[in-house]
């Protein structure tokens, strides 16, 4: 505090006469106590209902989780029974959702921030139907992927022949997560301040260049986070996976787009439903596997935006 | 005083200022001067509300223009004209002229991106890109795929900038770590590397410590010789200091609307010591405004 301030705090004090500020009464104190309990209480609801949930599967899974346990296939005999070919299903899937989602999502981002002139009626539909897609149930997903994507007119190309390839099964996960991915786009691209388009505008650099030599790159790490925020949701998605037909039982990792394959959320929803209890294990073994790497792309999140968290 | 100095104290690369400005003194009166700009009776709208109308003037070669007036009389929207950077804006809508070297800016077939090349701009808030130094230079060479060496182009431009000798050892690292007036001088640096024949200033100084604001008007008029240059400012005192012609805008409430109009324009000396219009006088002798 400055002189100045002090000054006039004192000679505030002494206009009153005795004590400068009076003690906090009682009954504020009491509520202001309550108010903190009560917040508290929300959170212990939430930390312990997680905490309780990974003791139960960690306890459960810790018997069965090894090295074999991620390199076996899985098998009717649960003690050499794996989770091999579900796991690199699932990075398949989510490697492949990730070519559709990142050109899609960032390219129909583009266009609703740059381009769209929100004055015209058709750009705010789209704009509200996008927000709506983001709230549509994941098992529509998986109905409008099985009747254009895996069957449909669109069948991938013709590779599938009607069969759950991974290529399908990315595609139904990327429409699904694709809404996730536009609106975190357009808020990384609006983020970009005026004043750098401006700038790059006034050096005699065209729109196009704008976007793509300063826009785009000034937001990259607000896309790239959006872009693993959505494939953390995408890589726990079941029901649609189920409804397309993906494989409950495949004894081999795919070996390109067009394998056929199966999932970790579908491994562990197919050990589940059995009733042996060395089954819960693997079932409960093969949550922690798929918490492992949704933590990991989670940290990536976080270390992209504290690495490259521009500073206007 | 330091960056001050540093601006003045370097012959080599720019001649003194004094004997700069002399030149210019004896230059000024008498020839007719080449006209950059010439507006006919321009009108700025956005939207259904017009923010400044009625303006016609020429604005000279070699030339610092000052637009001075109170906040709202639209000098800031005229001086975005001048470079089609009102078409940023959706609801902005002009009418009149716009003559650059007598072709007519907003014809049908003029492209902006055509027009900013010619004619650069420096914004009031200093806005590098969040890019190191040199990249912050080059990006206007590059996007235009200019020929010649990067390396000459963004040394050249930094000097013409006043501000080699402060970043050369230091080129590659982020914009943002400079000073506000190190990063305005960048800007100007950036404008002048694509090679403009006019650089419009809207109000450069205005978020700029004393001592960097001083070493930008030293710079405007260092680059008046080779550049014609457009300011708008709000400090009287700067456009006094540094322009050679003067226009005055004030507010005009028409018909309950308020409307920004050309009062006077006239050599800065005439408008600054003998005004013909009684509202000039007031405003810059700080009755109102």
């Amino acid at each position: 505090m400055s002189a100045a301030a002090t000054d006039v705090a004192t000679t505030g004090a002494r206009a009153r006469g005795g004590a400068a500020i009076d003690p906090a009464s009682r009954s504020d104190r009491v509520r202001g106590g309550l108010f903190r309990a009560l917040l508290l209480s929300c959170i212990l609801v939430s930390a312990g209902m997680l905490v309780t949930l990974l003791l139960d599967v960690g306890l459960d899974g810790a018997k069965k989780l090894s090295f074999d346990f991620l390199t076996n296939s899985s098998s009717f005999n649960p003690d050499i029974s794996g989770i091999y070919p579900a796991l690199i299903g699932t990075l398949w899937l989510m490697g492949l959702c990730i070519l559709f989602i990142v050109p899609v999502g960032v390219a129909a981002a583009v266009y609703l921030e740059e381009y769209a002139d929100d004055t015209k009626w058709w750009n705010r539909l789209i704009e509200v139907n996008i927000q709506n897609l983001a709230a549509v149930p994941s098992i529509v997903y998986g109905i409008l992927g099985l009747a254009f994507i895996v069957r449909g007119p669109v069948d991938v190309f013709g590779l599938g022949q009607g069969d759950p390839i991974v290529l399908a099964g990315a595609l139904t996960l990327g429409l699904l997560v694709l809404p996730v991915v536009i609106i975190a786009a357009r808020e990384a691209i609006r983020a970009v301040p005026p004043s750098i388009r401006e700038g790059s505008l006034a050096l005699g650099a065209t729109p196009w260049q704008t976007i793509w030599k300063q826009v785009l790159p000034a937001s990259v790490p607000g896309i790239a986070t959006g872009v693993i925020l959505a494939l953390s949701r995408a890589i726990g998605e079941t029901a649609p996976l189920i409804v397309i037909g993906t494989a409950s039982f495949v004894a081999f990792a795919p070996s390109g787009p067009d394998s056929i394959y199966t999932a970790m959320p579908i491994q562990i929803f197919e050990w589940i439903s059995r009733p042996q209890p060395e089954f819960q294990q693997l079932a409960a073994a093969g949550i922690l596997v798929l918490m492992v790497v949704l933590l990991l792309m989670n940290s990536v999140a976080i270390w992209l935006r504290n690495k490259y968290e521009s500073k206007w | 005083m330091i960056e001050v100095d540093r601006v003045t104290d370097k012959p080599p690369v720019t001649p003194n200022l004094s004997t700069q400005v002399a030149e210019r003194d004896v230059a000024r009166p008498d020839v007719p001067r080449e006209a950059v700009f010439a507006l006919e009776g321009v009108q700025v709208c956005y939207g259904d509300v017009p923010a400044v109308a009625g303006v016609s003037f020429e604005l000279y070669k070699n030339q610092i223009t000052a637009f001075i007036g109170p906040s709202g009389c639209g000098k800031s929207t005229l001086i975005r004209c001048l470079n089609r950077m009102n078409d940023l804006i959706p609801s902005a809508s002009i009418r009149g002229k716009v003559l650059y070297h007598g072709v007519d800016l907003y014809a049908d077939g003029v492209d902006p991106v055509q027009v900013r090349k010619r004619i650069g701009m420096v914004f009031q808030k200093p806005n590098p890109f969040p890019k190191s130094i040199y990249d912050n230079v080059a990006f206007g060479p590059r996007v235009l795929g200019m020929k010649d060496d990067m390396d000459d182009i963004v040394e050249r431009s930094l000097r013409k900038a006043a501000l080699w000798d402060e970043v050369k050892d230091r080129l590659k690292t982020n914009a943002f770590g400079m000073s506000g007036g190190q990063q305005q001088r960048l800007c100007i640096a950036r404008a002048l590397a694509i090679e403009p024949d006019v650089i419009l200033m809207d109000e450069p100084a205005s978020a700029l410590d004393p001592i960097s604001t001083s070493a930008i008007e030293d710079l405007m008029l260092e680059l008046v010789g080779q550049y014609s240059i457009v300011i708008v400012t709000h400090n009287m005192q700067q456009a006094a200091r540094v322009s050679d012609r003067t226009a005055f805008f004030n507010v005009d409430l028409d018909g309950g609307r308020r409307v920004g109009r050309l009062v006077e324009y006239a050599e800065t000396e005439k408008i600054f010591t003998n005004p013909d219009d009684e509202r000039t006088k007031e405003y810059v002798t700080g009755k109102f405004g």
